[in-house]
């Protein structure tokens, strides 16, 4: 190989580049946030699984169908009435967003979503 | 199989004259019908010019509307304070000092402002002096709705011309459109200004446009907008469906002479005031 002892530094170096976020934050990985349930409640709207992934969705579903369909029917879950309402059923039993929300947001890094701009988080 | 040039140049030529004949004879069905239908299309115009109110009987449709009586406001110089704030403080609008930056759904002005078409040099007295409410009046052909470029401000299905704030992108091209100036526009973030939240009710952020929106949460679920229920038995504010030939806003449509904030516009609005 020609002008080998450029090559395989450079290369070396190229790599050591590339990589610098694994090696930059090593040990530095956070636990998953333990959450904090809310105790006298048995489910949530959904099962859990799909409610992690699919909340937002959820969320997005709820907000076309009451503000553009001016849908506001109820669903029930254990024979009590829901509505279809961040603040009015979201809210009512994760009362403490920054309990709640905030811990997974910030480990995952999605940025804080716009919701708490227009709708009120409880006052503790 | 060989085609002779003759061949193919008869058959060509038969194919034109067919496609160009073809085309004649649809244009020609195309231009009859289409006549018809702006006939049809001119005297619909006509007979929706006749009728301000839209249409008037549409069953299973409904159109939410509302009857402004002055006299009660006359009668009683407290109650255009009392509907402002139970709107303002029921739907967390902010009071912001500054006019340029303020925020408003309800609110009472000169009678100049809200009917330029019926003003005139030689007023009476309580004309004169009188102030009323004005409110968005959830048009039946809306120009906000038409230049939303966002589908955020739009007519519902009972008629009420509601925003997404959601969607809005704060291009401000409805206050534009809007000719009763009954739009709102957060400049600067309101929520400082909300003195009594209403917790169960979202605020707004800056840059959006917002509007009364007839307590559309509150209609949806049966209750009465929170303006007309803070009138209680005065009837000052009278809310109902105007498609419907029973409701108690028809009656006194029919009882009564009323009249719609520049109506040569054709906006064909659903708040009506009693002089």
């Amino acid at each position: 190989m020609y002008d080998s002892g450029k090559i395989i530094p450079g290369l070396l170096i190229f790599v050591l580049f590339v990589t610098i976020p694994i090696w930059y934050n090593r040990g530095t990985a956070q636990a998953v946030p333990e959450i904090v349930l809310p105790k006298d409640v048995e489910s949530c709207v959904l099962p859990l699984a799909a409610i992690r992934s699919d909340h937002m969705k959820l969320l997005m579903t709820w907000r076309d169908d009451v503000l553009r369909d001016g849908d506001r029917s109820t669903f029930e879950i254990e024979g009590k009435q829901y509505q279809k309402s961040l603040t009015l059923t979201c809210l009512q039993c994760h009362a403490n967003k920054e309990q709640f929300c905030d811990p997974c947001h910030t480990y995952v890094a999605v940025r804080q979503p716009n919701c708490w701009d227009c709708h009120f988080a409880p006052v503790e | 199989m060989d085609i002779k040039r003759r061949n193919f140049l008869k058959v060509a030529g038969i194919t034109t004259l067919a496609g160009l004949g073809g085309t004649a004879v649809v244009g020609r069905l195309v231009a009859s019908s289409g006549l018809a239908q702006a006939a049809g299309g001119q005297g619909a115009a006509q007979a929706g010019q006749a009728n301000l109110n839209g249409n008037q009987t549409n069953p299973g449709v409904k159109r939410y509307g509302m009857i402004i009586n002055l006299k009660s406001f006359r009668d009683d110089p407290t109650l255009g304070e009392k509907i402002v704030e139970a709107c303002h403080s029921y739907n967390n609008v902010p009071d912001v000092p500054n006019p340029k930056d303020e925020i408003k759904w309800i609110w009472m002005t000169r009678y100049e402002n809200a009917f330029h078409e019926n003003y005139h040099l030689y007023r009476d007295e309580a004309t004169e002096k009188q102030e009323l409410p004005v409110l968005c009046n959830h048009c039946d052909k809306p120009p906000c709705v038409r230049v939303c470029p966002t589908k955020a401000t739009f007519r519902n299905r009972d008629g009420v011309v509601v925003m997404d704030y959601h969607r809005c992108i704060g291009c401000r091209f409805c206050m534009a459109a809007c000719p009763y100036g009954m739009r709102s526009f957060n400049y600067i973030e309101p929520a400082p200004y909300i003195s009594n939240l209403n917790q169960n009710k979202p605020r707004r952020m800056r840059g959006v446009v917002e509007k009364c929106n007839f307590c559309v949460g509150r209609i949806e679920v049966g209750q009465l907008p929170a303006c007309v229920e803070a009138c209680g038995e005065s009837k000052a504010l009278v809310f109902g469906d105007l498609n419907d030939p029973d409701s108690e806003i028809r009656k006194l449509l029919r009882e009564n002479h009323t009249i719609l904030r520049n109506p040569s516009l054709g906006t064909l609005p659903s708040v009506f005031y009693i002089v």
